[in-house]
């Protein structure tokens, strides 16, 4: 099991095996290894960029450059596993100027629920905040402590006041994780729904390479 | 009874004072900076120099350090906070005194988007300019920013997004604008952490502002250079 700390500060090499390589964003590794070893994909190679550059949308693009200019010539070809991510069609400009494959969709969490799906609730639905199972169990990591919410607690009102509730969609039955994503939508005062996705769009796009 | 390292600030002179607001903007305390308001007051202090010697240049500082990825948005939140309880003491007795106005602005968040701390932060530092802010919140339609421009007879609309599916909704109301005929009424000025220049001369807006700090400059040089044209 790779771990979800180091997934989130560090990534993760690829192995060296394989034909096609992804370069994924590191929130997605475990969904994306629970896929491959339940399909036998093993022409599939993965590597990994930190999560945390989600913390900081505007890297995420020229990290994504830098990882395929490293790894583009060991493999047949590429694909970048992620979403716009914030970055307002820049990484998909350069994905397409580099000549690799970028999953379609605004963010994780929409390939995950489906991109058609969460776009048609997409308007109703602008005062929840989602979360998935790598978010979940990295909530600290990537909301609750770079939000300062752990030094300053009378912060949270004044980031997720227009918040209504927490949506947690879940890629694996977890009753854990539930009860994980229950006590985050508790602690930023938000209503809890749980929606079970599975892998929706990521499955569907990795079958095809 | 106070520790032997409290800071006395009733003890401190305006220099040293004005000094201690800036460190206590800096680090969100905003007991500190109403209490030391209050002693500038009594001191006989225009409510004007106040704000813009004490307050705004204290955010200003936080604003740069924020451009230069020194203070995060937790830090930077705090300090408004702490510069928000000073202005509501001072919103007031600037009413009375008559505090030079720069002009009204309209701001709101787009349809679709609830994310309000950016837009938040420039209010507050554009009323710390000098400027009438009327602000209408967040998730916008085009009706509302048209309806509070004209209700108002401001001089400038402010538009803020957090997500890149709901800046695109600028241009709408910027091409709402057009087709009545009134865009030019307006500095349009627009903001947002997804957004650049080229976002911001693509959509037709008169300019994208980087952060506060910036929209309240912008703002000013804009206001002027209107008043200049018009007086040619």
């Amino acid at each position: 099991m790779i771990s979800d700390a180091g997934l989130t500060e560090a990534g993760l090499p690829p192995d060296g095996r394989g034909r096609v390589l992804l370069i994924a964003c590191g929130a997605l590794a475990q969904e994306i290894v629970a896929l491959k070893a339940a399909n036998g994909w093993d022409h599939l190679d993965l590597t990994c960029l930190p999560a945390n550059l989600h913390l900081w949308p505007e890297k995420i693009t020229a990290a994504v450059i830098e990882a395929v200019g490293k790894h583009r010539r060991d493999y047949d070809s590429i694909h970048v596993v992620y979403a716009d991510c914030g970055t307002g069609g820049q990484l998909a400009e350069a994905c397409a100027r580099l000549g690799v494959a970028l999953i379609p969709g605004p963010h994780c969490y929409a390939f995950f629920e489906g991109n058609d799906r969460f776009a048609a609730h997409a308007e109703s639905e602008i005062t929840a905040f989602y979360l998935t199972d790598f978010l979940v169990r990295q909530f600290d990591a990537f909301v609750w402590r770079p939000m300062g919410f752990d030094r300053h607690p009378s912060l949270v009102p004044m980031m997720f006041g227009n918040y209504e509730k927490l949506v947690y969609l879940a890629q694996t039955e977890d009753a854990a994780l539930d009860a994980k994503a229950a006590d985050c939508a508790a602690r930023l005062g938000l209503r809890y729904e749980r929606r079970f996705t599975g892998y929706g769009d990521l499955a569907a796009e990795l079958a095809r390479l | 009874m106070a520790d032997e390292d409290d800071i006395i600030l009733s003890e401190l002179d305006d220099e040293e004072l004005v000094q201690q607001m800036h460190d206590d903007l800096y680090d969100g305390l905003k007991e500190e900076i109403e209490e030391a308001v209050n002693i500038l007051i009594a001191r006989g202090w225009t409510p004007y120099d106040v704000l813009t010697k004490a307050l705004v240049a204290g955010m200003t500082v936080v604003g740069n350090d924020f451009r230069d990825g020194i203070l995060f948005v937790p830090e930077v939140l705090l300090a408004a906070n702490a510069m928000k309880g000073g202005m509501a003491i001072l919103k007031p007795l600037l009413a009375e005194t008559g505090a030079p106005r720069m002009g009204k602005m309209v701001i709101g968040t787009v349809k679709g988007d609830i994310h309000d701390i950016g837009k938040n932060l420039v209010a507050m530092m554009m009323e710390g300019a000098g400027f009438e802010v009327v602000d209408i919140g967040i998730n916008n339609p085009v009706e509302n920013y048209l309806d509070a421009l004209a209700r108002e007879e401001a001089d400038i609309l402010g538009m803020s997004a957090l997500l890149t599916t709901t800046m695109p909704y600028m241009k709408v109301v910027i091409d709402t604008l057009k087709e009545k005929g009134i865009r030019d009424d307006y500095i349009v000025l627009v903001g947002g952490a997804p957004l650049n220049e080229e976002f911001g001369r693509a959509i037709g807006a008169d300019a994208y502002c980087r952060d506060a700090a910036v929209t309240v400059e912008m703002a000013k040089a804009m206001v002027a250079r209107k008043h200049n044209q018009m007086g040619a």
